[in-house]
């Protein structure tokens, strides 16, 4: 690993940035006439597009991950009422989405689509990625579950039951995953600090550390 | 609808393509478009599921060949339209031709993020009780509504077990269509994969879907 860092691509490296695309144009005309009617404030979008790139990610998610696999009374509450559960963390507003936890076990694995539009737990993980919203994944992790780990480098067991839950309604779906090997004893923030947004989605698993517990 | 949305057990759209570190957006306007449509929403003149509708409805070619975003641009653009909230020769020249007087935007400044933390509930009360219990088994209905449904094609006509009794929810096919939320109950139904796709699948798998009364009867 270590040899590849000075190889990296320069952030300012976007491609088509030099000149506009014509849907760019199309955005910011349609925002310069929203504003100059008074339909939205400028400041306000400027402040939902820097929380959505700052402040809401799986971060969230992963605390509440974090906190199941350490408490258990915490994690009994997650199962039954994920909605409150979520709340006691503190991150969710007054009025709140209908959250449902599933539990990943050495005999069950978890995955969750929304094969009729890209519904996504954003609250607890952030804007989905491209390719949960992908016609590939919406097509196929419900006809083909374990081909669609595959193509995330994760293969099960024949044996493991795959459970895939299609979002169609106003619930949102959270995976619990399991807890890997060689954690005992850590805490919640380090902890929280291995728990991938892909393992929410349920598309891996949560790597067991490679080095000695903090 | 029988729509090219409706995508569960297609094939052909080929690999599943990870990006590592993929950003929160991929140009500055996806996010624009993103904030637009957050705060669009609170003028309240669709409910999310007519927002939902209007994507459906975009042209099935479109629907394939625009990304996320691209699709949210040309959904929004069509709800304002129609809601009269912007006129068709104000978004060709990008000037208010509108002579009515400025409006005040319902969400200022930080309005617009605290929005963002509210998320609201779907849950309604109602008298009726609910006709299924977990362990019922439940075929969903052979209907092909042309409006808005959130019954999945590859549900249709299949048998599952009641797993889960949500209360009752504001009825998607019912509301995307200014009908009212009509609130009826909901459940997750659990579906064998065999039921669904044929015996090539694994016998241990399972499909869950969270369906409305309506979709089902007893099996």
């Amino acid at each position: 690993m270590s040899s590849d860092h000075d190889h990296h691509h320069d952030h300012g490296h976007e491609h088509g940035q030099d000149v506009p695309s014509p849907t760019a144009l199309r955005v910011k005309a349609l925002e310069s006439l929203l504003i100059e009617k008074g339909l939205i404030d400028a400041a306000a979008l400027d402040a939902i597009v820097d929380a959505y790139e700052t402040k809401i990610g799986p971060r969230n998610g992963a605390r509440v991950v974090a906190r199941a696999w350490t408490d258990a009374a915490y994690k009994a509450r997650l199962l039954t009422d994920a909605t409150a559960a979520i709340e006691e963390i503190g991150f969710v507003g007054s009025d709140r989405p209908h959250m449902i936890v599933v539990e990943n076990t050495p005999t069950t694995h978890n995955l969750v689509v929304c094969t009729l539009c890209s519904c996504y737990p954003w609250l607890v993980l952030g804007l989905p990625p491209v390719w949960y919203k992908s016609s590939a994944y919406r097509s196929r992790a419900v006809i083909d579950p374990r081909g669609v780990l595959n193509d995330f480098g994760l293969t099960l067991d024949e044996g493991v039951a795959v459970q895939v839950w299609d979002s169609t309604a106003e619930l949102r779906y959270l995976v619990l995953p399991e807890r890997p090997a060689g954690t005992e004893g850590w805490g919640e923030e380090a902890l929280a600090d291995l728990v991938s947004r892909d393992s929410m989605v349920g598309v891996a698993k949560v790597a067991a550390p490679a080095g000695a517990a903090p | 609808m029988n729509g090219v949305h409706d995508m569960g057990g297609m094939h052909g759209f080929g690999p599943v393509v990870h990006e590592p570190n993929e950003p929160v957006f991929h140009a500055t306007w996806e996010g624009r478009v993103r904030g637009m449509v957050q705060l669009m929403a609170a003028w309240r003149t669709v409910t999310i599921d007519a927002g939902r509708h209007s994507i459906e409805r975009l042209p099935p070619v479109d629907y394939l060949r625009y990304n996320y975003f691209e699709k949210w641009f040309d959904a929004l653009i069509g709800r304002m339209l129609a809601a009269g909230q912007i006129a068709p020769e104000e978004l060709a020249s990008g000037r208010k031709a509108d002579p009515s007087p400025l409006r005040t935007p319902p969400l200022i400044g930080a309005d617009g993020v605290k929005m963002l933390t509210t998320v609201h509930s779907y849950e309604r009360k109602i008298q009726a009780q609910p006709q299924f219990a977990a362990g019922d088994a439940v075929r969903a209905k052979n209907i092909h509504p042309e409006g808005h449904t959130r019954l999945p094609r590859y549900a249709r006509g299949r048998c599952g077990i009641v797993q889960r009794y949500h209360g009752a929810h504001v009825f998607p096919d019912t509301n995307a269509h200014g009908k009212g939320e009509a609130p009826q109950p909901l459940y997750t139904v659990a579906f064998a994969a065999r039921e669904l796709w044929g015996d090539t699948a694994n016998a241990a798998d399972t499909v869950h879907i969270d369906l409305w009364e309506d979709y089902l009867e007893p099996a």
